[in-house]
């Protein structure tokens, strides 16, 4: 019996490596692991073996018949791999066709420039205020210490609506408000972003609505160093690490001192050039101590208070950053101007 | 304002500095320097020649041939200018010299006479156009007679100066003038400086025994200061007066003139000069206007001038609106022999009144307005007297007949050295605060670092211990400041939920494939009334105009973002641009009452608008136009953002398809509309067909309620069952779907419509919307039971209150 099992185990596994197909493969199992097939006879026929001799054929016949049922496993999974691999020689595709068209708009650059910085300067610890764009003239003017007939109220050509109405020049307004609004006793750290207006002709420079971001910081003991030390941040966040800052008198009627703050031209690296105009610098901001008649208006004590305040122009960031050339072109909102900046 | 350095370094040490150096530091401690005009190409080789004798050229009509000696030798020039003449002293580039452009003089021919050298104008020799004076515009320059001949023409022309163009702040009006900036660069260089008193010989009468002034109104005109002149020579003036007055960009006109130009930018102090015949009288009187009375100024207009413009008189009529501009009447011309020297203080809001009124700002109503130096008034008259001495030979009267009524009362500042540092976070000592004063030339007295600083009239911007923090800073110097980080109270900054909501639906409406637009929040009239949304129509009181529009097409505050959207969609249609896909978050303006005399209030509005294919560029699938449902898939995928759910019910809104527009409800309340534009609209506009949606984002930020609470993912399987339901075509799916939702509660999930069916299998005014309704109990699986019933009762209530069936 032994040899018979021998015997069927070299058939079998000559035949499955004979199968060429998995249908051949199939009849192969059939016909040696079936039911009927001999290695079920050879274990029926066990009961006329001696006794003794009962286990070691039965587990032969086990073995041989684990060893036939690996081949066929092991075949099968080879014929399929085959299958597969041919199949898929059939299913190939251009890959360089074009994909599936994505919908998605995107932010405009103001709106990621100002976020860039509202971030910024959250980072730092200030709160994001706004405030109404149809301003009273006390807010805009007078509360900034720009009584009615200040000649720096010539700075800022206005659309007036009413005598005391009008669109706002400046986001001013916003930080005394917000100062008012404290009653001259808690602490102020905000920046206000928004858009403001003046009576200007549309050109390649000038705009009759842009937008426009302030800062304000009221505390005591706020000190002219702590601006130089915040303005620095923001430079080296906004414009890189390299580039550096210096400050130069200026005039704004809410400020005293008032600064204008530079950065060292990226073009040149401070050597001169013409996108300076030969300075080395670039203008980017006013700034400078809070007036103390703005601080004394919303009741702040300017003995004990003190703060700085700093005004930016978006528009203005944006075209240095990215060389754009005409301010129009921020309201134009051309489409292929606005998805330029879709990944700024 | 422009500054020669050729005339400042008369003034100031200035050497050691380039130019370059020089501005930066100018720049850096106050007085922003702007622009530099260096000469780039000197003309060389120009000396003064004189024209020993001038005849015709034998060959030619239009030449001239000139024998001129140029000291060193006599050359024979050709020369086409119509002024030349013999006897003349001329700027003549000799052989050899080169001329601005590279231009190189040679010996040469001209129709066959020699011409060695060139004969030159102010514009060959690199003079701007507008600076060369009248007399010298068509032809060639010409020297005073006592020129020497041979002298460096570039030098007494003044060529080789180089100008500062300065832009200066408001508040620094005490630099609008020679001395100003000398007292400045002096500080800025720590160098010195000191203005001297003019001098000159007074006749034995007295000024004001000859002439009298009487001032009406004080306040208007605190100081008024006549100098009588008498037996001047009005001529040219001589070069040098009129080198400076070139490079500051005056153009020079006659001796009495232009000394007083030039001691306006000398001392800042604006001068006028009345010819005393023609004033006829010998009283001044100085008071405000007549309704109505006339004033022909020196510019030739006939001013009508009103009781708010300050002029002065000879006691009957007006011969000059004060500090504004002279009188044509009183001008000074070839034959004047007597002046009246006028040298005022006036009030500058009444000047800049006056120069707005006559859209006249000129160089001296800039310096009324800004504020003048009250004890340099006077003197700058007596400057103008010497030089009217010196150059038209003019008889002072003694004195001055004036009236005075000027405050020139002494400002003190205290300042103490702890409170500079304080407030600048510097550790100046009192030494480093000495030395600023002293560069300033500040007078004051000091104990234990307590400064009283005695503040001079020239610096009239100063009035605070603010301002002396900015001096004191300026001049030790910004870049001296530490950087430091504020020790404040330690607050965190962060987005208000208001804010941060704003974000989430601007980068809901990226992702939903809007990109962002900022447009014009002024707009025309016509468009400023259209597409009102429903729930402000009733509230608003119409679109609030501006008093003074710069253009009609910016006059009206908007009440609605639609109509500068869709411009913005029609420009780029007309650029080819053709699949367009726009947002916007912005305010409108909501008037309160007719008038506008309170703040408008101020609403902030999504508003979207979508054109051309949904589905750009599709291969193997069909194309998507946008339409109705693409922008209202948009609008309620950003209510479930907002954790909200939005009805729709057909509405009208002025502009746009009547047909296809639907209110947006929320909570009961409508808080926008969507739809299609009108096609009158659209074509008007030149719009594809575009739709829109345009929502009030402040109601929805207040119904939004952040969700807090964790909602259990269902374990147990749902049921779907679709049903086809024939209906009337006028039933509207969203009455069909509230009625499946009320009766199949709780049980049923969700109501979905796949699709929506009309045509030959179906009766005419009939159609089929198919329905995919979703079971679910999040306690147990459902059994088929239960489902049955509550699909049963489904079925029989559409039948009941719709009339459906369902489709076989």
């Amino acid at each position: 019996m032994k040899e018979r099992l021998q015997e069927l185990e070299q058939e079998a596994l000559l035949k499955v490596e004979q199968a060429e197909t998995i249908e051949e493969l199939k009849s192969v199992r059939v016909e040696y692991l079936g039911k009927k097939g001999p290695i079920t006879e050879v274990l029926r026929g066990m009961g006329k073996l001696p006794k003794e001799e009962r286990p070691v054929i039965g587990q032969l016949a086990n073995e041989v018949r684990e060893r036939i049922a690996d081949a066929i496993e092991e075949k099968q999974s080879r014929l399929e791999d085959e299958a597969l691999e041919e199949q898929l020689k059939n299913e190939d595709i251009d890959v360089t066709l074009p994909g599936r068209p994505v919908q998605v708009g995107g932010p405009h650059l103001l709106t990621s420039i100002i976020e860039e910085i509202e971030d910024l300067f959250i980072g730092m610890g200030f709160e994001i205020k706004e405030g109404p764009e149809v301003e009273t003239d006390y807010y805009n003017f007078e509360a900034l210490n720009l009584p009615k007939g200040h000649p720096a109220r010539d700075m800022q050509d206005t659309f007036y609506i009413t005598e005391e109405l009008l669109m706002r020049t400046h986001t001013s307004p916003v930080q005394a408000r917000t100062m008012n609004a404290k009653n001259g006793k808690e602490p102020v750290k905000m920046i206000c972003p928004g858009k403001v207006y003046r009576r200007d002709n549309d050109d390649a420079t000038h705009s009759h609505q842009f937008t426009q971001i302030e800062g304000l910081l009221v505390d005591e003991n706020v000190r002219m160093s702590d601006l130089k030390g915040v303005l620095q941040e923001f430079a080296a966040k906004m414009f890189g690490r390299e580039r550096r800052i210096r400050l130069r008198p200026s005039f704004f009627p809410f400020t005293e001192p008032s600064v204008e703050m530079d950065i060292s031209c990226k073009v040149c690296g401070g050597e001169g050039c013409s996108v300076c105009k030969g300075t080395g610098w670039i203008e980017i901001l006013g700034a400078g101590m809070v007036h103390p008649n703005v601080l004394e208006m919303a009741g702040y004590d300017s003995e004990k208070y003190s703060g700085f305040a700093f005004g930016m122009g978006p528009e203005r960031i944006a075209m240095l950053k990215h060389g754009i050339d005409d301010i129009r072109h921020f309201y134009t909102n051309d489409v292929r101007f606005l998805k330029q900046y879709h990944n700024a | 304002m422009l500054i020669s350095l050729n005339w400042l370094k008369e003034l100031v040490d200035i050497s050691g500095y380039t130019t370059e150096e020089l501005s930066e530091i100018i720049t850096k401690t106050g007085i922003e320097v702007d622009g530099i005009s260096e000469p780039e190409e000197l003309p060389q080789g120009v000396v003064v020649g004189n024209i020993i004798s001038c005849e015709q050229h034998p060959d030619a009509d239009k030449l001239s041939l000139c024998q001129v000696d140029t000291g060193e030798e006599t050359l024979q020039i050709a020369c086409g200018a119509p002024n030349v003449k013999a006897g003349q002293k001329v700027a003549v580039a000799k052989p050899g010299a080169v001329l601005p452009g590279n231009f190189k003089i040679k010996k040469t021919k001209l129709r066959g006479e020699e011409s060695n050298g060139m004969i030159c104008s102010l514009q060959e020799l690199g003079v701007n156009e507008e600076d060369v004076p009248e007399a010298f515009k068509d032809g060639i320059f010409v020297f005073p007679e006592d020129t020497e001949t041979g002298e460096d023409a570039v030098k007494l022309l003044n060529l080789d100066d180089s100008v500062l163009e300065l832009d200066v702040t408001p508040n620094r009006a005490d630099v609008l003038s020679m001395v100003g900036m000398a007292y400045e660069t002096a500080a800025a260089l720590d160098r010195n400086y000191t203005l001297e008193r003019p001098s000159y010989e007074e006749a034995k009468d007295k000024a004001d025994s000859d002439v009298a002034v009487k001032i009406v109104d004080k306040e208007a005109n605190p100081y008024y200061g006549a100098f009588v002149v008498q037996d001047v020579e009005v001529k040219e003036s001589p070069l040098w007066l009129k080198n400076r007055l070139m490079a500051a960009g005056t153009r020079p006109v006659n001796n009495v003139v232009d000394i007083t130009n030039y001691v306006l930018l000398e001392y800042g102090q604006p001068l006028h000069a009345f010819d005393r015949d023609r004033f006829n009288s010998d009283m001044i009187v100085t008071r405000y206007a007549e309704e109505g009375e006339i004033l022909e100024t020196l510019d030739g207009k006939m001013r009508t001038l009103s009781p708010h413009h300050l002029v002065i008189t000879n006691g009957e009529k007006a011969h000059a609106l004060a500090g504004v501009m002279g009188g044509k009447e009183s001008e000074v011309h070839e034959g004047t022999t007597d002046l009246l020297l006028e040298a005022a203080y006036f009030d500058p809001q009444v000047v800049r009144q006056s120069a707005n009124d006559h859209e006249l700002r000129s160089e001296s109503s800039v310096r009324f307005e800004k504020g003048l130096d009250v004890n340099r008034v006077a003197q700058a008259g007596e400057r103008a007297c010497e030089l009217l001495q010196k150059y038209a030979g003019a008889t002072i009267l003694k004195g001055i007949a004036e009236e005075d009524h000027l405050s020139r009362k002494e400002t003190v500042i205290r300042m103490e050295t702890s409170r500079l540092n304080d407030r600048l976070g510097t550790k100046m000592e009192v030494q480093d605060v000495k030395n600023v004063l002293r560069r300033l030339q500040f007078e004051y007295e000091e104990k234990k670092g307590v400064f009283d600083v005695q503040i001079p009239s020239r610096r009239f911007d100063i009035s605070i211990f603010e301002d002396m923090l900015e001096e004191t800073a300026r001049i030790y110097g910004y870049d001296h400041i530490p950087y430091t980080l504020p020790e404040d109270s330690g607050q965190a900054g962060g987005l208000t939920e208001e804010q941060r909501l704003k974000r989430n639906v601007k980068t809901f409406l990226e992702g939903a494939g809007l990109s962002e637009t900022i447009t014009y929040s002024l707009t025309d009239e016509k468009s400023a009334e259209e597409m009102i949304s429903p729930e402000l129509k009733d509230e608003q009181h119409g679109a609030i105009r501006l008093a003074m529009p710069m253009s009609e097409d910016h006059s009206h505050l908007r009440l609605s973002i639609l109509p500068e959207l869709l411009r913005t969609h029609s420009y780029n249609t007309a650029r080819q641009q053709q699949n367009l896909a726009y947002y916007e978050l912005g305010k409108v303006f909501i008037s309160r009452e007719d008038e506008h005399v309170q703040q408008p209030k101020e609403v902030l509005r999504a508003a979207g608008a979508v054109s051309g294919e949904w589905v750009a560029n599709p291969w193997q699938q069909e194309k998507k136009e946008a339409d109705f449902f693409v922008v209202k898939g948009i609008v309620e995928e950003m209510a479930g953002r907002l954790g909200l759910s939005f009805t729709y019910v057909k509405g009208e809104v002025q502009g746009m398809h009547p047909g296809r527009t639907a209110l947006v409800i929320c909570n009961g309340k409508t808080i926008g509309f969507m739809g299609q534009v009108h096609p009158r609209y659209q074509k008007t506009h030149d719009l594809k067909e575009t739709y829109v949606f345009d929502l009030n984002m402040d109601l929805l930020l207040n119904l939004y309620e952040r969700e807090e609470t964790f909602v259990k993912i269902p374990k147990f399987p749902s049921v779907s069952r679709d049903i086809a339901l024939v209906v009337d075509e006028k039933t509207s799916a969203g009455e069909i779907e509230e009625t499946i939702l009320t009766t199949g509660a709780p049980l049923i999930k969700q109501v979905r419509v796949f699709d929506v069916y009309q045509g030959e299998h179906l009766d005419p005014g009939e159609k089929s919307i198919a329905f995919r309704l979703l079971y679910q109990n999040p306690e147990r699986t459902l059994k088929d039971k239960e489902v049955e019933e509550a699909h049963g009762a489904i079925l029989e209530a559409v039948a009941e209150k719709h009339d459906a069936r369902l489709r076989q």
